[in-house]
């Protein structure tokens, strides 16, 4: 064995990704990327208003257009017997009753929901004459007044976005009835509560929705590329609706998707219906959605307005928590909109604090905005968000050092059964606090403090601590196939759109069944190839589900090859071993390269033997739900407020994670740091704003959506802080998703510590520069009164 | 974007006849300004007609106490060049914060000028300063030249040759950027002239303008302190999601204040 093995690309190494040479040349292939000969182009007709009955839409003068293949509506897809896609979830409420479930037509014929909604389709021989057409589409509305938040649509006399379901509550799940909370709240010696909004966001994936559908009528097959995060769900979905459930006759492909964050793991009608239209015309179409309009069809994230309490003892240990959260999920109901605020969120709801009893209700809304669902943290951040929030108001109200009050509250001992019922299996949160802490050096904090006084700033220090719930679906596919060449090809279930799979994955292998780094690498994107059963990425899944998957495969491997080992070295496949890379027996050595290629040729086989070797592994959790992962961590931000203008600026930001093994410390830093972005986008930046009489969004382009940006972010400091997650064999948490769960909240004590002196208590997300000057002059009233 | 007929035009004489015989003509510069708003179908100009060959509209030239920049020249030019820099620094640095290297790279300075938009930056150097547009037809006061929402005394067609900004004895621009879009919410523009001061606030209301309570204590006294006590009414700023009337009001106090002490009082 070579004596560097494993050293530079093994496991636990900041191997340089692979992909990047690549993609920062162009090499992506991305969606719009594709062209196929003789395409024709789609633009959609959307909804002007947000709310209305929808009583025609006329394309007569659009058909008219120069160079006009068709103009389709909803009606034309109900006419040609196209399906809905029906909410999948089917959460209860404590009475037993199923949520409210919708069936979606990929563009309404009764009812317009939002305003942006798809009405129409017009295709033609180019995008322009597509695009002008789409203007001269006549729609008829009888306007109705819109509901934009939860609130309003809770609100007695509320319209209904569905007519099936007047209240426009798609379920108010309960854990338990509120008496055990009720009980622990007697005996408290104190109770704390907070009510706070957790701000709605625009995923804004770098790359905007687009589909090019490609209809082979020779065939009857239908290849369309988009973007996503696992092709499988799209490809089932249109092959549901469009080809009644015959999955041979479509394909997806997507080389590379330019951002996910959850919200490319959707389908959307956008694509349906391009993939509609393309088998209406028996012809390629394609559609490229630009910003603006990516802004109103990509589901949205969070939007909660949530209210919560702490029953304490005198010492402030927790003895109860109650959560009453609000839900704006949108106007309809999508895969994971009621989904992710009860389960996503709600599996951790109690953060990573010892919750004895807890009384957890959410309602989930139905508006006239866009739908929600899975952004970058899915719940999670929303979760944590409310209770460390709430944790450190009750420590301010108590006089309980804020570090010291958490410490008191942690979970300590593990495997820790949740009041949802779920079990974290490993954890040290005190630990982690204290490396935060050191990192950023909390205790010099007072020193700091005073210099920014002296130019007239205000100084904050803002810390939290989170837990997340990762892995996803509990199954997950990987095969690995070896080349006529010695080459390993790794045929994905999971997705990279940006997680650098291609390198860790490598690593693994050169690892596991030591390949050559370079000699490894990744086929994805491709429904054709992809194996059964691929799942995708998404909910920071795949270092645990693709790598217990491909490690699966590896040990089918090795196992075959020892066999194969055996017979070329004439020993019995017992006493063959397998040695970094190599397969080892009495009479001599092979290495897996040549026993693969040995593989290929019959004639080096054992009697009966396949030639090849090509084994897919299905990883499956054994306990599924219960056997995720929980990364966790605790974030530390400064910041410097200046009171005269209200403008905010982060001095320093640590945050120290335990993301179990760390497979690529360069990659999970990476992974922090895009995390902690986003989540400083929400809390700072990221002002969603719809206006609440006409539903219409004021916040559609980036002139008014601000998305963070490099110059708002210090030098992030990432520390690890590891303990092995004892539910997988590698011992890793998903990393994807801790720092939009952590930054928000740091973010927020922050500022808020900062502003302290001058009595400001409490400012929603974003803290924009207006927000905050507003909440000092409101401070001063008060202080003056 | 819609279509539009596309002119490329040598001389000054021949844009204009252009734009005149066009149903409804409009001079592209840089692009930055016009080009967006075509791609989103706001603006649907039957001609463009491109400034980018005309001669003698670039450049950038220092005689005596003036400064003549050409209307084509792009926003990086002003900001990287030495000449401005040394002459008037303030209008260097205002330049190198317009958008983003792409945007500077192409905008022009005429371009931001024509349009008036009233969270623009150049508007308050033009006024701050006291320029002199100069067009194919007249000079213009820069007092004179800004009307209101993107509207000048620009007459349809009337083509910017070049800004002729004094040079002054002190200067400073101060920005605050509007979070999401990083133009103005609020920009001063502060100008010493021996003993005559100028103040451009940009941002806050319809348009560009001046402040005569600030200008009058900053010339008997050129000292930030000076206008700490000076509150603009917020009954005529503007109002929007990024920022509140009186919001920008109390900005527009802080912001002059800060260019004053970046000016050097
Ligand atoms: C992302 C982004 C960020 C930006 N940020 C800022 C910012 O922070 N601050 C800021 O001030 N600006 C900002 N801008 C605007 C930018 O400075 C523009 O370049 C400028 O406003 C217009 O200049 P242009 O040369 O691109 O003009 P164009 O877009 O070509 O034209 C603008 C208008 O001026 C007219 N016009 C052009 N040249 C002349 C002329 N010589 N005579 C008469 N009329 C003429 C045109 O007909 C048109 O109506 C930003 C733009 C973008 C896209």
């Amino acid at each position: 064995m070579d004596s560097t093995f494993g050293e530079k690309f093994g496991i636990g190494q900041p191997v340089r990704r692979k992909e990047d040479q690549r993609l920062l040349k162009g090499g992506g292939k991305y969606t719009d990327d594709v062209s196929i000969p003789g395409q024709a182009h789609l633009a959609f007709v959307r909804a002007a208003v947000a709310h209305a009955r929808l009583k025609g839409i006329d394309g007569t003068a659009a058909l008219k257009g120069p160079g006009v293949l068709g103009v389709f509506s909803g009606k034309d897809m109900e006419a040609d017997g196209i399906g809905r896609v029906i909410t999948d979830a089917a959460l209860k409420d404590l009475s037993g009753k199923v949520m409210f479930r919708t069936k979606r037509l990929a563009m309404p014929v009764d009812k317009i929901r939002y305003a942006g909604e798809p009405i129409a389709v017009v295709v033609a021989e180019t995008a322009a004459q597509a695009r002008d057409a789409a203007e001269l589409v006549q729609v008829d509305y009888e306007e109705l007044p819109a509901v934009v938040t939860a609130r309003q649509g809770l609100a007695k006399g509320a319209p209904a976005i569905h007519d099936e379901q007047p209240d426009n509550l798609c379920l108010h799940y309960e854990n338990a009835t509120s008496e055990a909370y009720d009980a622990a709240a007697k005996q408290a010696a104190r109770i704390a509560s907070i009510e706070l909004v957790n701000n709605r966001v625009i995923p804004v994936p770098m790359e905007p929705k687009c589909c090019v559908a490609d209809m082979d009528t020779k065939s009857g097959r239908l290849t369309f590329y988009a973007p996503t995060q696992g092709g499988r769900r799209v490809q089932g979905a249109v092959a549901e609706m469009l080809f009644g459930g015959d999955g041979d006759k479509v394909r997806h492909v997507s080389d590379n998707t330019g951002g996910g964050f959850g919200t490319r793991s959707k389908i959307y009608p956008e694509i349906l219906a391009t993939c509609y239209a393309a088998k209406k015309l028996g012809r390629a179409v394609k559609w490229s959605g630009d910003r603006s309009e990516t802004m109103v069809s990509d589901l949205h994230g969070r939007d909660q307005v949530d209210r919560a309490e702490l029953a304490l003892d005198a010492n402030g240990k927790i003895l109860g928590y109650k959560v009453e959260m609000l839900a704006n999920i949108g106007a309809w109901v999508t895969e994971n909109g009621a989904r992710l605020p009860i389960d996503g969120g709600g599996r951790i709801v109690g953060g990573l604090y010892d919750i004895p009893v807890l009384y957890f209700s959410c309602k989930a809304v139905m508006t006239n905005t866009v739908p929600t669902d899975t952004y970058r943290g899915a719940g999670r951040p929303e979760a944590n968000f409310l209770i460390d929030r709430l944790v450190e108001k009750a420590a301010r109200e108590m006089g309980i050092d804020i570090r010291e009050m958490r410490k008191r509250n942690y979970i300590t001992s593990f495997p820790y059964r949740t009041q949802m019922g779920l079990t974290i299996d490993s954890g040290n949160f005190a630990k982690c606090q204290d490396e935060a802490c050191k990192t950023i050096g909390w205790d010099d904090f007072p020193a700091r403090r005073k210099q920014s006084e002296a130019r007239g700033r205000l100084r904050g220090i803002g810390m939290t601590s989170f837990i997340e719930g990762s892995g996803g679906r509990p199954e997950e596919t990987m095969r690995l196939r070896f080349e006529k060449d010695g080459k390993l090809s790794v045929i994905c279930g999971t997705f990279s759109h940006g997680q650098g799979h291609a390198t860790v994955y490598s690593q693994l292998l050169h690892d596991k069944l030591g390949m050559p780094f370079d000699a490894v690498s990744l086929i994805q994107g491709d429904t054709d190839t992809a194996p059964e059963g691929a799942a995708g990425t998404f909910g920071s899944r795949s270092s645990q589900m693709g790598s217990m998957a491909i490690i699966g495969a590896a040990n089918i491997i090795v196992e075959k090859g020892k066999k194969i080992a055996g017979h070329l070295l004439q020993a019995p496949p017992t006493e063959v071993k397998f040695e970094g890379g190599n397969f080892v027996a009495r009479a001599g050595s092979i290495s897996i390269t040549e026993i693969a290629k040995a593989a290929h040729d019959p004639a080096k086989l054992p009697e009966g033997m396949e030639p090849g070797l090509d084994e897919t592994f299905v990883y499956k959790r054994a306990n599924g739900r219960d056997d995720m992962n929980y990364p966790n961590g605790c974030h530390i931000c400064e910041v410097e407020v200046d009171p005269e203008t209200g403008h905010i600026e982060i001095l320093d930001f640590a945050a120290a994670d335990d993301c179990g093994f760390v497979l690529n410390p360069l990659i999970v830093h990476g992974q922090v740091h895009g995390g902690i972005a986003q989540g400083i986008g929400q809390a700072l930046t990221e002002y969603l704003v719809y206006d609440e009489e006409t539903g219409q969004l004021l916040t559609g382009t980036f002139m008014d959506y601000g998305m963070p940006r490099a110059h708002h972010f210090p030098d992030m400091k990432a520390v690890f802080s590891p303990t092995m997650s004892t539910n997988n064999d590698l011992g890793v948490k998903g990393a994807g998703e801790a720092g939009a769960c952590g930054a928000p909240t740091a973010f927020v004590h922050a500022v808020l510590d900062a502003l302290r002196p001058l009595g400001v208590e409490h400012i929603e997300m974003p803290l924009t520069p207006n927000r905050v000057w507003q909440a000092i002059q409101a401070a001063k009233r008060k202080g003056a009164a | 974007m819609y279509a539009f007929n596309y002119h490329r035009p040598k001389s000054l004489d021949e844009a204009a006849g252009l734009v005149a015989k066009a149903e409804d003509g409009k001079l592209v510069a840089g692009g930055m300004t016009l080009l967006p708003s075509m791609k989103l179908r706001l603006a649907s100009p039957s001609d463009l007609v491109d400034l980018s060959s005309v001669d003698g509209l670039k450049g950038i030239t220092v005689s005596g106490k003036t400064v003549t920049i050409g209307a084509m020249t792009r926003h990086v030019d002003v900001h990287t060049s030495a000449d401005v820099q040394k002459a008037i620094p303030a209008l260097a640095a205002l330049a190198g914060g317009i958008g983003d290297p792409s945007v500077r790279n192409r905008g022009t300075m005429g371009g931001s000028v024509a349009n008036s938009d009233p969270a623009a930056d150049y508007p308050s150097a033009v006024l701050g300063l006291g320029a002199t547009v100069e067009t194919n037809k007249r000079k213009i006061a820069a007092d004179d030249f800004f009307k209101g929402l993107f509207e000048t005394a620009l007459e349809p067609g009337e083509i910017i040759k070049a800004i002729h900004y004094p040079v002054p004895d002190a200067a400073a621009y101060e920005k605050f950027p509007q979070p999401a879009s990083g133009y103005a919410m609020v920009g001063a523009f502060v100008a010493r002239f021996g003993k005559d001061v100028r103040v451009a606030i940009t941002g806050a209301k319809d348009h560009v303008f001046r402040v005569p309570e600030m200008e009058k204590a900053l010339a008997a006294n050129f000292k930030a302190d000076a206008i700490a006590g000076i509150k603009l009414s917020e009954d005529d700023m503007l109002s929007d999601i990024h920022c509140s009337a009186d919001y920008r009001a109390h900005l527009v106090s802080v912001i002059a204040k800060r260019a004053v002490a970046k000016a050097g009082g």
